[in-house]
């Protein structure tokens, strides 16, 4: 029995996110192919194929791939599934998007966000926001799964070396395509992967106040990230959300500035090693999830705190 | 054009739910329920579409208990036209939900599909995909600005990265992420309107499904507790703090 990963790429590399899903296939404890779906992916596959772990890699390069489409690659994924037992990609607006489909045609259920594998069939994830943690089992022949990417050490992406063994594409459905697309360009770290994250709340008041946080981020090497409250106000792109509903975020430290700490906050980064809270609010409920926390004027403190560092 | 909206009763997003004792779920009973934020999201949408005239008919549907007749009232009173409910227990999943779905969508025809991206009860982000899929339909997710043109569908989606546009032919299911609209508040009249407005039940036989679980949950935990944190009285204590003790920054 074979377990599938479907890599998250953008033709010329991985995203972190595969490695991380392919270390949770590690923990299936069978044989992982890697599918690298896209159009002039040779870089992607070549790079798949370097994963430790990682048994064979499959390349499907054709045009219906250039992005992922939901249509196309769930009836690619849905040709190749009599081969696996598991079938697996990050839990990313990436999988998210399009693996449902490949469950629903192979008439299966599919495990959303996994953060832990008790047993080929068994495994462990969090619901009501991440208030309760779940443990499902599937009898269905198929496993069909999503991945929380922070709740998985990533393969290590060197010493591997996988064939790479060309798959024959499908067709184009026809039925959408990719018309443009707005991505935040940053030299900073992207928010899933970063070792610290900086994170602004309403408290910020503005998208220019953002200024301060991104002068502390570049102080220590951080990401940049926000609040549902900021996003919704402008302050900042979509992208920058933490929550439930946005990105998840678990890492070594995460100080959240100007942030209430909703529930729904909370499910996106209360796995963070360290926590710190700077609000002028001594009731916010942050305080309750906080390692440390400072009652301040953010206006103040975030300066300070940048000043002292070197 | 004719709409189906899906909603679904859950517990109420500011509700801190608790595990329960013997580890079998959540403590629902007594509980405020509300309907699914997203779902509240999609009816909204719905309607904004038919007061600008690209709409003629909205349909609301839920699979669930019998108190989810309360949720589509609600979607009514939004300005839904039609209701119907599948009787069902509440342990319905996705895949069940999305072949009951595909049923209703065949009996009714409509030209769009638009349901929440995911329920905040059990945040699996599927039923969508999923029903899109046994449509053999085109799917636009995590929507946050839906703009129709001729036969299809211009859907801004929010992903990891920002933003990106796609264009899916009609008929397609939409999900519906957060910025997509502010839900309007239900009024008075409106609620009082909705009341004389059609609600069906239906059993999942009449639909021909089955709605059985597929995914079996062996147990419910609380997820282990942090250890409780300090105030610090300074920045200056903060970062010794940082530094020295949770070696956190160098």
């Amino acid at each position: 029995m074979t377990t599938l990963v479907v890599a998250e790429h953008d033709n010329a590399a991985l995203k972190p996110s595969t490695l991380n899903t392919v270390g949770a296939a590690a923990k299936i404890g069978q044989p992982v192919h890697v599918l690298v779906a896209g159009h002039a992916c040779a870089a992607a596959a070549q790079a798949a194929a370097k994963i430790q772990g990682v048994d064979k890699v499959r390349i499907v390069d054709a045009p219906p791939y250039a992005h992922p489409l939901a249509e196309n690659l769930a009836a690619l994924v849905v040709s190749m599934a009599n081969a696996y037992s598991h079938i697996m990609a990050p839990a990313t607006t990436f999988g998210k998007n399009f693996l449902p489909r490949v469950a629903a045609l192979l008439d299966v259920a599919q495990v959303s966000d996994i953060i832990g594998v008790d047993s080929p069939d068994t495994f462990m994830r969090p619901i009501y926001a991440g208030n309760a943690l779940a443990t499902v089992q599937s009898s269905d022949r198929i496993k069909v799964i999503t991945v929380r990417t922070t709740a998985f050490e990533a393969a290590i992406a060197d010493g591997g070396s996988a064939p790479v063994e060309a798959t024959e594409a499908g067709p184009d459905a026809g039925l959408s395509r990719f018309v443009t697309q707005e991505l935040t360009k940053s030299a900073r770290p992207e928010l899933t992967a970063a070792r610290i994250i900086v994170s602004g709340g309403r408290g910020m008041g503005s998208g220019e106040n953002f200024k301060l946080l991104e002068a502390l981020a570049d102080k220590l090497g951080a990401a940049v990230g926000a609040s549902r409250a900021a996003v919704d106000s402008g302050f900042v792109p979509n992208d920058y959300q933490v929550g439930q509903t946005g990105k998840v975020v678990a890492p070594e430290l995460y100080i959240a500035v100007g942030i209430s700490g909703a529930i729904q906050h909370l499910a996106g980064m209360k796995d963070s090693k360290v926590i710190v809270a700077i609000n002028k609010d001594g009731e916010a409920p942050i305080f309750q999830v906080a390692d440390y926390g400072l009652v301040a004027d953010l206006f103040q403190a975030v300066p300070e705190f940048t000043a002292k560092l070197n | 054009m004719k709409v189906l909206v899906a909603v679904k009763r859950v517990v109420d997003f500011n509700v801190k739910v608790r595990v329960k004792a013997d580890g079998t779920g959540v403590e629902t009973a007594n509980v405020k329920m509300s309907m699914n934020p997203f779902d509240e999201i999609a009816v909204e949408e719905a309607v904004r579409l038919k007061e600008a005239g690209a709409v003629s008919e909205i349909v609301v549907v839920s699979i669930g208990p019998a108190q989810s007749q309360e949720t589509l009232r609600t979607a009514l009173a939004i300005g839904a036209d039609r209701a119907i409910l599948v009787d069902a227990s509440a342990d319905v999943q996705p895949l069940g939900v999305a072949k009951a779905l595909t049923q209703l969508a065949r009996k009714e025809a409509p030209q769009m599909v638009i349901l929440g991206k995911q329920a905040i009860d059990d945040d699996s982000n599927q039923t969508g995909q999923m029903l899109a899929a046994l449509l053999g339909w085109p799917q636009a997710t995590f929507a946050s600005k839906v703009k129709l043109a001729s036969g299809e569908l211009e859907v801004t989606r929010e992903v990891d990265g920002g933003l990106e546009t796609v264009a899916v032919k009609l008929p397609a299911v939409v999900t519906t992420d957060l910025r997509l609209n502010e839900p309007r508040y239900v009024t008075l009249p409106n609620i009082m309107k909705a009341k004389k407005k059609t609600l069906d039940v239906l059993k999942p036989q009449d639909l021909g499904v089955d709605l059985a679980p597929r995914l079996k949950t062996l147990k419910v935990v609380e997820p282990s507790k942090r250890k409780a944190g300090v105030l610090v009285k300074s920045v200056e204590e903060l970062v010794a703090k940082l530094r020295n003790e949770a070696k956190a920054i160098p």
